[in-house]
């Protein structure tokens, strides 16, 4: 059952990510495009701009709703963590209703009816502010998630056991969240870039629209380059986090077994660079990064201080869990003793979910496909840097339009920056597993009790409507590139 | 002052009206949006996705979450004791 209910979980967030980095960083790229038409006065950009737009429209129409379906599994099959989460989760995901409701629908609309309705300036804001509203979307799900793998700014009420707010300062600008949200939102910078590379290279190969091609490459590498360095950096940040807030996922990313300073970072098996590690997740060569072992047996940092073994966390788990249910059995009927096992449960609540577990290795996520997802990330991002840098060359040194080769692996990168991001999500949450909430409820106690048939139903009912809307796009999708831009240039 | 806010009301019922009517390609996308919205929320929904703690007060929630978390957890030390 849980099994069940986390791939289908797993499936609906990938489908859902296929979606909202074309979402991010088309949108950017088109609103780059129509300030260069307002700033230029020449309708060729505005053209440029209005093509990139309907691929945008297309990708938003089929994308929009499918986030949605994740609340639903909430509600049906995490009930237990939809419920212990309290308005932590619900909070931010009301704002991003709310924010996307009325900024998209509003400046989506003046988008495309508003060209002989608005000023120049009033629509390119428009344009702008779809783009805008898109990424502040992102943030507070990125928030609600954040809180999920560093969880901040609450106290556990256990009457109503909800999880309450009571800094919402903290939960907002949790400092994972900050750089989840510039990591996720700059990466969909790269994946609008690539998108827009490789089908403008498509073009180049047909020998069509060479002048929007070659325009259309120069503007998406530019904000493909920008936004690939911006993942750099945060990515940095990332790792920061991850070595001080989640230790045991960075050493599962790392397949790092054994820890220390000078901690090792690893290309592949079998080739590793001495100290990169310890630099990259604590920017000091000598800080100490704890392996999978240190973090089951315990370990004393570099500053002395003492971290729990998995063990000590369990027991201390298993004394939370048990103040917990003593005080819901009396706190009608004897308040002293209720309020004993209320301060034995506050002083162990930091460690609450490790009641559910059973024993430490049940803490470690699956190594091997948390460290492979992480290359694949990581050297997807460096092949897909290098190629914005070689279009953006030839593309000024007006070579690109005879290279036959380049056009041809831009086309065939589309899919690779979906790799890319999809491998990124399946490192952050595969690579907190057994979490549900760091620290405090595991999957396994935050699944509903469901039959397993119920959901393997919903599971593949899901695969066959996913893949007849994701092929319903790709129809539509493939039929407007085809088509391709309105009377942009004479080169038809 | 409520010129002007009557004359926006219409400019932007105007934008919105006259860009549905005059839509070309949008249009098969506003379909698709509309058989999306049906399965979901008719079908799916409806039929497949029944929030477990619907129906109940804030207290049964607290009451039913509360006695899950911890038969979870006894059901947990039954089973190793059993293996």
């Amino acid at each position: 059952m849980l099994g069940w209910s986390r791939a289908q979980f797993a499936l609906t967030a990938c489908y859902h990510w296929v979606f909202v980095p074309l979402t991010l960083g088309l949108a950017i790229i088109m609103a780059v495009m129509e300030t260069i038409y307002v700033v230029k006065k020449d309708d060729f950009w505005k053209q440029t701009a209005k093509f990139w737009m309907k691929l945008f429209g297309i990708n938003f129409a089929v994308g929009i709703a499918t986030g949605l379906i994740l609340e639903f599994e909430f509600g049906t099959n995490w009930s237990n963590y939809s419920w212990f989460v309290g308005d932590i989760f619900g909070a931010p995901l009301a704002i991003e209703g709310i924010i996307a409701f009325f900024i998209e629908a509003t400046f989506v609309a003046v988008m495309y009816f508003g060209w002989d309705k608005v000023s120049k300036r009033f629509h390119l804001a428009s344009t702008w502010l779809t783009g805008i509203g898109a990424a502040i979307s992102a943030i507070w799900i990125l928030v609600a998630n954040s809180w999920m793998q560093h969880p901040v700014g609450m106290e556990f009420n256990p009457d109503t056991v909800r999880n309450e707010m009571v800094d919402f300062w903290a939960v907002a600008f949790n400092p994972v969240a900050i750089s989840k949200f510039f990591h996720s939102w700059f990466s969909g910078w790269m994946t609008g870039a690539i998108f827009v590379i490789g089908v403008s290279c498509w073009y180049l190969l047909r020998k069509r629209h060479v002048r929007f091609a070659i325009a259309s490459i120069k503007t998406a590498a530019l904000v493909g380059i920008v936004g690939t360095l911006a993942v750099m950096f945060s990515g940095d940040g990332s790792g920061i986090h991850a070595a001080k807030y989640q230790p045991m996922k960075l050493a599962a990313a790392e397949g790092l077994e054994d820890g220390g300073p000078r901690a090792p970072f690893s290309i592949v098996p079998g080739l590793e660079i001495p100290g990169m590690l310890s630099i990259l997740a604590t920017h000091d060569i000598n800080g100490y990064v704890p392996g999978i072992n240190d973090l089951l047996n315990g370990y004393v940092d570099e500053n002395g201080v003492e971290h729990l073994s998995a063990d000590a966390k369990i027991s201390k788990g298993k004394v939370a869990l048990a103040a917990f249910k003593s005080y819901r059995s009396l706190k009608d009927n004897d308040p002293e003793a209720a309020a004993e096992a209320r301060k034995v449960l506050e002083e162990n609540i930091d460690c609450f979910g490790y009641g559910y577990i059973e024993k430490p290795e049940d803490l470690i996520p699956n190594v091997p496909l948390v460290y492979w997802s992480f290359r694949i990330m990581v050297g997807l991002g460096g092949f897909l840097m290098l190629l914005m840098v070689l279009v953006l060359f030839f593309g000024w040194k007006g070579k690109l339009e005879n290279m036959k080769w380049l056009q041809w692996v831009a086309l065939l990168s589309i899919p690779l920056v979906y790799l890319a991001g999809q491998a990124g999500w399946v490192v952050a949450e595969a690579g907190r597993q057994p979490w549900a909430i760091d620290g405090l409820l595991p999957v396994s106690a935050a699944v509903s009790s469901l039959s397993a048939g119920a959901v393997r139903t919903t599971f593949f009912i899901f695969i066959a409507v996913f893949t007849l809307f994701l092929a319903i796009e790709l129809r539509i999708l493939f039929k407007a590139i085809k088509k391709g831009p309105e009377a942009v240039d004479n080169n038809q | 002052m409520m010129k002007a806010i009557s004359n926006f009301i219409a400019a932007a019922a105007d934008l919105y009206i006259d860009g549905f009517r005059k839509m070309t390609w949008g249009r098969q996308l506003w379909w698709l949006i509309l058989l999306k919205v049906i399965i979901l929320f008719l079908v799916l929904r409806l039929f497949f996705f029944r929030p477990v703690l619907a129906g109940k007060t804030e207290g049964q929630k607290s009451e039913f979450v509360g006695q899950q978390l911890i038969e979870k957890a006894e059901n947990r030390t039954d089973e190793n004791t059993e293996n």
